[in-house]
């Protein structure tokens, strides 16, 4: 028999918290949850705490544990730090660093929009096989392509300059961000391009004005994404780049902070701290925009 | 203002063919309503015409211009989607704008026309609000005052009351018909919803397949069905089909289904004796009748919807919906007698679902 | 009324798909096709010569991967890497799952906890290893000096100076490193999962492991084999941890693939030989890729969940 049919509203899906908790006591979820839970953040945190009291430390408390709990700083100084900035070219690093960051950045983000927009939306000849041959390039590692881009970077020149390492991030930088712009683009209903289309808008007009307004947390997530992974780099700014004010902090702070055979633990521990803090802050801002873009690239 | 019309026109994605051969007149001001089952073309030929699927074959014109090749928005129309495509980064006011806009029109024109088109579907608060600030309801008439505001030549409607709830979608309806009424815009509307058809229409095309089944008006598609797909499709609740066996003896015509069980052939139906054949009739033309006349019918459930009362019945096995004005509560298992309507039934070719008319 | 003849010659191209596709592709295909796809043909041609830093080579066939064949270091650094990447994925698949789901339960500060667990992913890996550097110090280490005062040693640890301790100490920074990204990435493949599946199960009778094995697990398969193919293929291509806390040693003990190839060629000059140890990684990652990918990939597919 036919009936009229019926049509409901869509309706987002909000799933209760809690839900079937109350079946649980709450001892037996202190020892199932909170205690091992408990456990993994200690560990997870403890080298960062480490790092940060060390930092802090007196080269005295640094290297005797009898006098005081080496878990606390009871004489605080900052003269790791003043070494740190001061007798080193730290700040050069810092710079260095950002500056290569931002601008790779800058460019990939570039490239990949153009690039996921063109193979998730304008779905030319062969769009298919560039996106899948994207997410290969994404795989492949850079700890097998830097020998020749080191023979490359010494042929054009850019040994040693951070153009070096700013035409180099790219590889890495564009199919990630090209893989997880795609996922954006793809979550644009077709019909809000389609109605744009009839409203007399061109392609490019459709990019500015339609499609990059409502993927820019997409462009926010791809944006830190490429910024953190550039911050973090070590293999090419290692190899690429050999004089002390050129270099970038992860690969300064190993190589420069350390003389010899006799380790600055103070001022090594500083620089890894001042060197994470940078990515640590971006992230506290945006923690939600690095979980996003870390499952959406996982996800496709 | 134009007519539309569509010559001859294909589409294949690949091998499948979705449009095969679709030729549709629509006049000048006329409203237009494309009915069919899902996946029977009827949005792909709404694409074509508004420029967003390549034409395969065949021409289709707007206003005598040959539009095969032309880009969407030079085709002068606009476009009412199902999900309304509302930009969501912009407020009401610049959605209606938008289109506008990019044409590069002066900046009072365009208030103008906004404020018009506000004025005229009463969104003249909202104007500031974002689309996701909206219900339904509004939603709706934004996109449609988007429509509005390019004064194109074609309206076009993609199914553009199905998110709403059944209520809303019954106000938009009558909202659409006064829009039009008032505008005069030639307007191509597409539904799967047959009662949206037979109310908003001055011209229905009921398609299947790619093809199309029947051109008419509502009224005159609703009585006269050229086929069993047509007569099955359109009116609610749909037609009962009751296969049988045609006997011409004796100058008596009727159809036979089973269990001793007949009935007259309706007025002006063909065929010959022993067809078999499928006798169609619509609930709201079957009588409640006494005594010896009718056809026994065992009831299996009744369901009073308030206004009249529809009773599910068996006819010689065959299930057949009856609808009466007035209200009954049959038990299950009772045996009722129904009379069909003979001047207002069909017969169908069993084989074909041709029409069987002289 | 608008004629089609009107048309600009900027319209067509606007709106053709492939004229536009292949402009926007032009940036991005330009840049990787130049650092990418050519250094990779680069690095299997550098394989074949012998050149060194300084001096072009020439064109000596296999001779390269013959000497590696006999090369004892080679060898070993397969093994480390081999053994590297199993035990720590393994580690990093069990902890980032349990993880995962202990973050799933309704806990309270539940988007802290998740942001403050990332930590460890998002910092710099080489300063997070020179962190590890410190606290596995032969005479300085924390753990060392915690588990002498609790009583359960009387000495300290020489973590990086023994073979096994080094190789032990590497693959804990790793999953150290490593666990934050399995956890994250598994919850949130965990938070599609319906609850109303868990209530019908628990009406069912399931107890919570059956739960686990016939829900979650199927149900997550997609993921896990996506997260773990990642997770593989950067532990095999693993350079920094290394570099940091052992640079390769000591004797070669925790040399990986990735770490040969760069003393070899960089700080030893030995271009060639470095480019065909890297190239010598490729076909263990295809195979990784291939393992862990499809592998997973299949049984989620008999198991009728669409990916």
């Amino acid at each position: 028999m036919s009936k009229k049919p019926v049509v409901q509203s869509v309706e987002e899906k909000v799933y209760s918290e809690g839900g079937m908790d109350f079946l649980l006591t709450r001892q037996r979820k202190f020892v199932t949850v909170y205690l091992p839970l408990a456990v993994f953040t200690f560990i997870l945190l403890f080298p960062f705490y480490w790092m940060t009291i060390t930092t802090f430390k007196s080269n005295d408390d640094i290297y005797n544990y009898e006098k005081n709990s080496p878990f606390w700083v009871f004489n605080p100084t900052l003269h790791n730090i003043k070494k740190l900035l001061f007798e080193t070219s730290y700040p050069d690093w810092l710079w260095n660093t950002f500056l290569v960051s931002v601008v790779a950045t800058a460019i990939s983000l570039f490239a990949s929009v153009l690039a996921a927009y063109a193979i998730e939306r304008l779905r030319f000849k062969g769009s298919r096989w560039i996106g899948l041959s994207i997410y290969g390039a994404y795989l492949v590692p850079p700890s097998i392509l830097f020998i020749p881009l080191a023979t490359m970077v010494y042929k054009l020149g850019l040994f040693d300059s951070r153009w070096a390492l700013i035409l180099t991030y790219p590889t890495f930088l564009i199919p990630f961000c090209t893989w997880l712009l795609m996922g954006y683009f793809k979550s644009i209903p077709f019909e809000l391009e389609e109605c744009a289309l009839i409203d007399g808008a061109t392609r490019v007009q459709i990019l500015w004005k339609i499609v990059l307004p409502l993927a820019v947390p997409g462009l926010i997530s791809a944006g830190i994404f490429a910024f953190t992974l550039s911050w973090n780099e070590f293999i090419y700014a290692l190899t690429f780049i050999s004089s002390s004010e050129n270099k970038t902090v992860p690969v300064g702070v190993l190589t420069e902070l350390v003389d010899g055979d006799v380790y600055h633990w103070g001022s090594l521990m500083a620089g890894a701290l001042f060197g994470s803090l940078p990515v640590a802050l971006l992230y506290s801002f945006f923690v939600e925009y690095y979980v996003a873009g870390m499952t959406g690239a996982v996800k496709e | 203002m134009a007519s539309v019309s569509i010559e001859q026109a294909q589409k294949s994605f690949g091998r499948t063919q979705v449009i095969r051969g679709v030729s549709i007149s629509i006049d000048d001001g006329e409203f237009c309503v494309l009915v069919g089952p899902s996946g029977c073309g009827k949005s792909t030929l709404l694409r074509m015409i508004a420029g967003l699927e390549e034409i395969s074959g065949g021409q289709i014109r707007i206003g005598g211009d040959v539009v095969n090749d032309m880009p969407p928005k030079l085709r002068d129309i606009a476009m009412v989607f199902q999900n309304y495509a509302l930009y969501p980064h912009m407020t009401v006011r610049d959605n209606m704008a938008f289109s506008l806009e990019l044409a590069k029109r002066d900046r009072q024109f365009i208030e103008e026309r906004v404020s018009k088109a506000a004025d005229i579907l009463g969104l003249n608060d909202l104007l500031q609000r974002y689309p996701r600030q909206l219900s339904g309801g509004q939603r709706q008439r934004v996109a449609m005052g988007r429509a509005i505001v390019r004064d194109p030549r074609v309206f076009l409607f993609d199914e553009p009351l199905s998110n709403l709830d059944a209520n809303l979608r019954v106000q938009m309806r009558t909202e659409i018909k006064e829009l039009h009424q008032r505008l005069k815009t030639t307007s191509i509307y597409v539904t799967h919803d047959q009662i949206e058809a037979m109310t908003m229409a001055d011209k229905i095309v009921v398609m299947r397949d790619g093809v199309v089944e029947q051109i008419g008006a509502p009224l005159e598609i609703y009585d006269n069905p050229a086929n069993q797909f047509v007569a099955g499709f359109i009116g609610s609740p749909s037609m009962n089909f009751l296969p049988g066996i045609l006997r011409r003896q004796s100058g008596v015509a009727q159809v036979e289904f089973g269990e001793g069980v007949t009935l007259p052939v309706p007025r002006a139906a063909t065929g010959e004796d022993g067809q078999k054949v499928i006798y169609g009739t619509r609930p709201e033309h079957i009588d409640l009748v006494d005594g010896s006349d009718g056809v026994p019918a065992e009831v299996v459930v009744v369901e009073p919807t308030g206004a009249d009362t529809e009773v599910f019945s068996k006819i010689a096995g065959i299930e057949v919906t009856a609808v009466f004005q007035q209200r009954h509560e049959f038990k299950p298992g009772l045996v009722i007698r129904l009379r069909p309507d003979a001047n207002r039934a069909f017969l169908f070719d069993a084989a074909s679902g041709k029409r069987l008319l002289a | 009324m608008a004629k089609s003849s009107s048309q600009s010659l900027l319209d067509r191209f606007n709106n053709s798909a492939n004229a536009l596709g292949l402009v926007f592709m032009l940036p991005a295909a330009a840049i990787l096709l130049v650092f990418l796809t050519y250094p990779l043909g680069l690095g299997l041609w550098l394989g074949l010569t012998d050149t060194k830093i300084g001096r072009p080579g020439v064109f000596i066939g296999l001779e390269n991967y013959r000497s590696l064949f006999n090369d004892s270091v080679f060898w070993l650094s397969v093994f480390n890497t081999i053994g590297y990447t199993a035990v720590a994925s393994v580690f990093k698949f069990v902890l980032g799952l349990i993880l995962a789901l202990l973050l799933n339960q309704n806990i309270a500060l539940k988007s802290f906890m998740r942001a403050i667990i990332l930590l460890p992913w998002i910092v710099p890996t080489t300063l997070s290893a020179i962190a590890f550097w410190w606290m596995y110090d032969s005479q300085f280490s924390i753990i060392s000096w915690v588990l002498v005062k609790a009583g359960l040693i009387d000495h300290y640890i020489d973590f990086l100076g023994d073979r096994w301790n080094a190789r032990i100490s590497v693959v804990v920074a790793n999953i150290w490193r490593g666990i934050p990204f399995v956890a994250i990435s598994l919850l949130a493949g965990l938070q599609t999962i319906s609850p109303s599946l868990y209530e019908a199960a628990t009406i069912d009778g399931a107890t919570p492991w059956q739960r686990f094995r016939f829900i979650t697990y199927p149900l997550l398969t997609p993921i896990i084999a996506i997260v773990m193919t990642f997770s593989v293929l950067f532990t095999f291509t693993d350079f920094q941890l290394i570099y940091v806390i052992t640079r390769g040693g000591p004797v070669n003990a925790t040399h990986l693939m990735a770490t040969l190839s760069f003393q070899r060629a960089i700080p030893g000059g030995q271009l060639a030989e470095g480019a065909a140890i890297a190239m010598a990684m490729v076909p263990f990652l295809i195979a990784a890729i291939l393992i862990s990918f499809f592998g997973l990939q299949r049984r989620a597919w008999q198991q009728g969940s669409k990916d």
